[in-house]
């Protein structure tokens, strides 16, 4: 079967140097996360993870990969496995036990009303 | 000396053109799928030069880029032959190491032209080596790596070390008239950037073991001639491709 596409016209099949052969050990590529920066002494956001074969070819390949399609001054890469992480079924870690809603940006909602309530409390009455 | 102009952005600009084809035939063929895309979007820089140096013809009121790209006849373009060459069988050494001894040599040159007695010129070589940086680094990176790694990468990277080091060292042939841009001071002699592009590539290429012999001249022969609208035997097929939608379609926009 012939292909329309002149790609696949050059690239005669039988040239290729696929196989379905087992991988060698090491042979599949580990895996980076990839963190950018989008301004000068911004954070760093994750966007992402890729394959590389080692810590310099990471942050070549990360730059074309996270890079091009917004800004970026900054690349970070570190292997997959070098991170930490909670289990989900540890997730019940992060339910608080009892009522901490104040804690949460809306619980300081209010607190302008509060402290100028107070304030007028402590205010001398009117003689 | 607009004659002169024009072979020398030519020179430079046929370059990038044609590299620019031949690497992005590599999409979707790439080794793994990062390789693919960052190997793909050099190519796209490179075809972006191209065009930014016909536009600096075409503000002289010379030809369009897309004129320039897709209208002229084979003896018209002043590309080297290390440019034109198929992919072949896909040896993803020889797209490697291609684009090693290109982007060398585009760093060496445009280095030069930052200097360059033609102002728009020496702007434009600043602003191009901020692309060029990236793809210096992703092409020693590779070939460090793969020149240190197993016995079949070694002999493949020498292989096509081998066979492109001839054409690699054409790309810096004497250009027509080049004495009279030399005495311009739009560049240094194309003896003096091979000599800086050699002292970039060889160091890398030693410390790997993978130091090729200096071509002789008949090595060389059949090479000759891509700065004076020589044409390799690859060109005419390449250049068929490229214009197919051109030549079906002279009113196409893209």
């Amino acid at each position: 079967m012939s292909s329309l596409d002149p790609r696949i016209r050059r690239a005669e099949p039988d040239l290729w140097r696929f196989s379905t052969r087992p991988l060698e050990p090491l042979e599949h590529w580990q895996t980076y996360e990839v963190f950018t920066l989008r301004t000068r002494g911004g954070h760093a956001q994750h966007v992402g993870s890729l394959h590389a074969p080692n810590d310099e070819m990471a942050l070549i390949l990360a730059k074309e990969q996270y890079a091009r399609r917004s800004p970026c001054v900054a690349l970070w890469v570190v292997p997959t496995a070098a991170i930490l992480w909670t289990r989900p079924e540890e997730e019940d870690i992060f339910q608080p036990a009892t009522d901490k809603s104040y804690r949460e940006p809306q619980g300081y909602l209010h607190t302008r009303e509060r402290i100028e309530k107070y304030r007028d409390r402590l205010k001398p009455a009117n003689p | 000396m607009i004659e002169a102009l024009e072979i020398l952005l030519l020179s430079l600009a046929d370059d990038d053109l044609l590299i620019g084809h031949r690497e992005a035939e590599w999409i979707g063929l790439g080794p793994i799928l990062e390789e693919d895309i960052a190997f793909a979007s050099i190519a796209q820089d490179e075809t972006g030069h191209a065009q930014a140096y016909y536009q600096l013809l075409t503000d002289l009121g010379l030809p369009t880029p897309d004129e320039y790209a897709f209208k002229r006849s084979a003896s018209q373009f002043r590309s080297a032959h290390l440019v034109e060459l198929p992919n072949f069988d896909y040896d993803y050494a020889m797209a490697l190491v291609r684009h090693f001894f290109h982007d060398a040599a585009e760093q060496v040159r445009l280095e030069a032209l930052r200097q360059s007695s033609y102002e728009p010129l020496a702007g434009l070589a600043e602003r191009l080596l901020r692309e060029e940086k990236y793809h210096w680094m992703h092409a020693h990176t590779w070939i460090r790596r793969l020149g240190r790694s197993t016995e079949e990468a070694h002999f493949r990277l020498r292989s096509a070390i081998d066979q492109l080091f001839p054409y690699a060292w054409m790309v810096f042939e004497e250009l027509p008239m080049e004495t009279e841009m030399v005495e311009a001071g739009w560049l240094p002699p194309s003896s003096e950037l091979r000599q800086r592009w050699l002292e970039k590539v060889m160091p890398i290429l030693e410390s790997l073991n993978l130091a090729p012999t200096f071509p002789s001249e008949d090595v060389l022969l059949p090479m000759r001639g891509g700065r004076h609208g020589l044409r390799s035997p690859y060109f005419d097929e390449l250049y068929a491709e490229m214009t197919e939608v051109s030549s079906a379609d002279p009113d196409a926009e893209w």
